[in-house]
């Protein structure tokens, strides 16, 4: 069974507009896939309809198996206990260490302090952070930050990563690091959605891209070969919405 | 846990709201207490006056002793009448010296009526009761007048029913202001927190994990402003006993009770506000 499975999906704002129309595709268990296309294109959409920030105005999105046009907001809890997901600027507590940004995910879903001390430290080792605990986010890099957000992802043992441009922020040798370790969560079993403007990125793998524009799927490397020359994004007017 | 260290983290986050929010609690149930209290006292004194309550029905001159005797032994017997005395002219006179004291002369032999005076039971000496009986009692023929202090009860029984509607019209016009100071507290306390509840929620928490600290900071806002107004009405009634006059105070379920509202003032004010807030964010 599919993890994620859009079908003629359209999501329509009440202020902005048409962000996304007839989108239909899977996501599978463990697949990593890319989400590209120009800013507005509907990316940021795409994963907010993934883990139900968004519902849809057209179509159904299903994430293990639970409809977003009919979860109650019970179920979107306990589908996004499932998830890890990843912002462009992070999204940490400023007021408190990496281990306690990353302990809150487990504190707010009720987990009890015995099992959350040591899934916090395995968690910290994954992203190689096993000596930087203690630090405060404004202590530690851009890349070292995003990599406290991972963990803080990952750390409810989630189906599926969503990545929302991870390594928008970083400078290249970070954005190398955050990609690898992106690349060894999915190796460990987790599927990982990420959206991105990095050519780069998805030209040196083999991953599955799905292509936007103005909101339309153009192109699924799952479905078709991939273009002879990517044609340059047109820019767009359309802003998209910020989370 | 998290929940109620969360809870008193806001007192420390924002400590003159908070103690905005329970000084209008407390100030909301002092108003309900200081009426309350002399309602109290004026039902103690309505009590220990009922005692007292008596109907003296006054005796036609020249009735014959027999007519009154008989009409005794008929009142005796009336549900409502502890006890009926036969007071003769002379031993009115006498009773009316002994209370006049310095004036005791102002009164000649004969002029007072010989009277029966009816003493009614606990639990039948409020002002309707009172009135039934002496009416009943007036319908002798021999019974000239009749008279139980009709205006001073009613009087009193008025006065307590204001203490009572002013003191509830204050206390729940405060209770009103009290409700709204929560909510702007707890409305602030969301905002505050946008990040955190916002990270909260993509994590998977549920609204109600994430509303359970502000409503029981609410909650913790409404028990301390009712221990602080149980306090000040204490305080007052001590003050009152020493310089004026000794005065009850509430029982202790009385005393629960007041503070279980503002619990309850609390509990109303944060759940509103943030079943309202966490909608916006």
């Amino acid at each position: 069974m599919s993890l994620v499975r859009f079908l003629n999906v359209a999501k329509e704002y009440q202020r902005g507009g048409v962000a996304l129309t007839h989108a239909s595709f899977q996501l599978n268990k463990g697949e990593f896939a890319f989400l590209t296309g120009p800013s507005g294109s509907g990316k940021s959409t795409i994963l907010k309809l993934i883990y139900m920030e968004e519902r849809p105005t057209a179509g159904d999105v299903w994430v293990s198996g639970v409809s977003a046009r009919e979860a109650s907001r019970k179920e979107v809890s306990m589908v996004r206990r499932h998830l890890g997901i990843v912002f462009q600027d992070f999204r940490l507590l400023e007021d408190r260490s990496a281990e306690a940004n990353i302990a809150f995910a487990l504190e707010v879903t009720g987990t009890p302090a015995d099992i959350i001390r040591p899934k916090v430290a395995r968690v910290l080792t994954q992203v190689g952070l096993a000596s930087k605990g203690t630090a405060l986010p404004r202590e530690l890099s851009g890349g070292e930050q995003q990599r406290v957000a991972i963990a803080r992802a990952l750390v409810n043992d989630p189906y599926i990563l969503i990545a929302d441009e991870p390594t928008g922020n970083l400078d290249e040798r970070a954005t190398r690091g955050i990609f690898q370790l992106l690349r060894d969560i999915n190796l460990a079993g987790t599927a990982v959605i990420m959206a991105t403007h990095n050519l780069e990125l998805i030209r040196r793998t083999e991953y599955r891209t799905i292509e936007l524009n103005h909101g339309r799927l153009v192109f699924d490397s799952a479905e078709a070969p991939p273009p002879e020359a990517a044609q340059p994004a047109a820019p767009s007017h359309h802003d998209e919405n910020t989370i | 846990m998290m929940a109620i260290r969360e809870a008193f983290a806001a007192f420390r986050r924002a400590p003159l709201l908070s103690i905005l929010g329970v000084v209008t609690i407390a100030f909301s149930l002092f108003a309900f207490g200081l009426f309350g209290l002399v309602a109290v006292n004026i039902a103690d004194a309505l009590r220990s006056l009922e005692n007292r309550v008596e109907i003296r029905a006054f005796i036609a001159e020249g009735t014959p002793v027999e007519a009154s005797s008989a009409a005794m032994g008929d009142i005796q017997a009336f549900p409502e009448v502890l006890s009926v005395t036969y007071v003769s002219q002379d031993d009115a006179l006498v009773r009316a010296r002994k209370e006049l004291g310095e004036f005791s002369d102002v009164f000649e032999p004969g002029v007072l009526p010989a009277s029966l005076d009816v003493k009614l039971k606990p639990g039948y000496r409020d002002p309707t009761t009172v009135s039934a009986v002496a009416n009943r009692i007036k319908s002798y023929d021999f019974v000239d007048d009749v008279r139980f202090g009709e205006d001073w009860v009613a009087k009193l029984y008025r006065l307590r029913t204001i203490a009572t509607l002013v003191g509830t019209g204050l206390g729940l016009a405060f209770a009103a202001v009290a409700v709204i100071i929560i909510g702007a507290t707890i409305r602030i306390m969301v905002m505050a927190r946008a990040e955190e509840i916002a990270i909260m929620r993509l994590v998977g928490a549920t609204n109600g994990f994430i509303r359970l600290p502000f409503i029981l900071e609410g909650f913790i806002q409404g028990v301390l402003g009712g221990l602080l107004a149980l306090g000040l009405t204490w305080a007052t009634s001590t003050a009152i006993s020493h310089s004026f006059m000794r005065t009850a105070f509430f029982d202790p379920t009385l005393a629960t009770l007041g503070v279980v509202s503002g619990a309850l003032i609390g509990l109303l004010g944060s759940t509103f506000a943030v079943g309202r807030q966490l909608r916006r964010l």
